[in-house]
């Protein structure tokens, strides 16, 4: 893994280094928080800076502000229902803040924070526990119902109960692999191929028309990504939403 | 990987860290940003009814003074057409007056000039009674020497009447 010489490091883009010197060091604030904060920054700036005018006629930057906002109140409403609502402030924010962790992770220099499965894993975890939680304060014991569904024979209780418990439970695991691996393996292959452009690049004139494809097959690829940006923070609001659902309604 | 390698105490601080600024982050979009935009949109949403119901407002009214100028035609129609009837009416009710009067002054005259006519002809029929009796007389008396009037007054007005009838 190690960057020596003209070797393939793919993984060391992962790597977590503390930044603003002793005192970043001490209270663990590394480049991974740094961006975390870039990215609060970013969607505070956008939605703040954004309405600031209040137009009635939006101008650019209003609308893309506004245009998440309806995104994702339409996202809740319509998974959710009418209780969506109380909801919409911590899917917007998840949604935001799992965007923009894949987005400014595909500037060059900078880092993705959602790449790192303890950073995933403890959003999922958030979303499972208030899922949860809110399932039980509004059905109370009767949620529990929900591991073996009404009208199942009860002869195949031993089997379904253990299955719907072990799917519930895996839910924050799949939530936080999905994207996490999602994120890797984009940033890998990126890196990967940039690594080639550099290799075949020093290699004089035959492997300069070489790097050619590696490069085009990056630029391809940062396309892609910026799609998968997108479609996990999609993935994860809208999961997040028929979870909540499911606490909400119980099936 | 490093992203596995959970010896290093820096992916717990990330954790933290991230429970912290996620926590600020739905912090600052629930009280500030979020209504924020609810508030924009809500004005915005109460603007465009507002302007849709003035328009509604102005069609209405449109209407309403449509059907009013249309009443007010229909209206001026009917009375122009029951003014024309009654001229017509007045005119033929004096043309059917004017008539009759002619048609009286007429038939006056005629009754007049048959009153005339008789007059002169009961003249004539006296006058011819006079003239064929005393012819009658005088030859009678030539004839006869003297005739007994009332007989030829008798005879006279039996031939004047056999004549007349």
């Amino acid at each position: 893994m190690a960057a020596e010489g003209k070797t393939i490091d793919a993984l060391g883009q992962f790597e977590l280094t503390p930044v603003l010197g002793k005192l970043g060091a001490s209270v663990g604030f590394t480049q991974s928080t740094a961006h975390m904060l870039l990215a609060v920054g970013a969607i505070t700036a956008l939605v703040m800076w954004g309405m600031a005018r209040r137009a009635v006629v939006p101008g650019r930057l209003q609308s893309v502000a506004e245009a998440s906002y309806e995104f994702i109140q339409g996202l809740c409403l319509n998974q959710i229902g009418d209780e969506g609502k109380k909801f919409f402030p911590f899917v917007f924010s998840l949604f935001m803040f799992v965007l923009f962790g894949n987005l400014i992770g595909l500037l060059p220099f900078a880092f993705t924070f959602t790449s790192h499965i303890v950073v995933t894993f403890a959003l999922a975890t958030i979303v499972f526990l208030l899922v949860t939680i809110v399932a039980l304060s509004i059905h109370g014991t009767k949620f529990f119902g929900y591991f073996f569904p009404e009208g199942a024979p009860k002869a195949l209780a031993p089997l379904i109960i253990p299955i719907e418990l072990i799917s519930y439970l895996s839910r924050p695991v799949s939530l936080s692999v999905r994207l996490f691996a999602n994120m890797v393996a984009g940033h890998v292959m990126l890196k990967v191929f940039a690594t080639f452009v550099v290799l075949m690049g020093s290699a004089g004139v035959l492997g300069f028309l070489g790097a050619s494809l590696p490069l085009a097959l990056n630029v391809v690829l940062i396309g892609f990504e910026l799609l998968v940006a997108f479609l996990q923070a999609y993935v994860f609001a809208i999961l997040t939403c028929i979870y909540l659902h499911d606490a909400v309604h119980l099936h | 990987m490093p992203q596995l390698d959970f010896g290093n105490p820096l992916l717990i601080a990330q954790i933290v860290w991230l429970l912290i600024i996620f926590g600020l982050l739905y912090y600052v979009m629930s009280t500030y940003a979020l209504p924020r935009v609810e508030s924009v949109l809500e004005e915005r949403r109460a603007r465009i009814a507002a302007d849709l119901a003035a328009a509604q407002a102005a069609k209405a009214e449109a209407d309403s003074a449509m059907a009013a100028h249309r009443d007010a035609t229909a209206k001026a129609r009917a009375e122009a057409q029951s003014s024309i009837a009654s001229a017509m009416q007045q005119a033929q009710a004096e043309a059917a007056a004017r008539g009759e009067e002619l048609n009286k002054r007429l038939s006056r005259q005629i009754e007049e000039a048959e009153q005339r006519i008789g007059a002169a002809r009961d003249a004539a029929m006296g006058a011819l009674r006079q003239v064929s009796l005393e012819t009658a007389e005088s030859l009678v008396a030539k004839v006869a020497g003297g005739a007994d009037r009332g007989r030829l007054e008798a005879a006279v007005d039996r031939a004047l009447a056999a004549r007349a009838g």
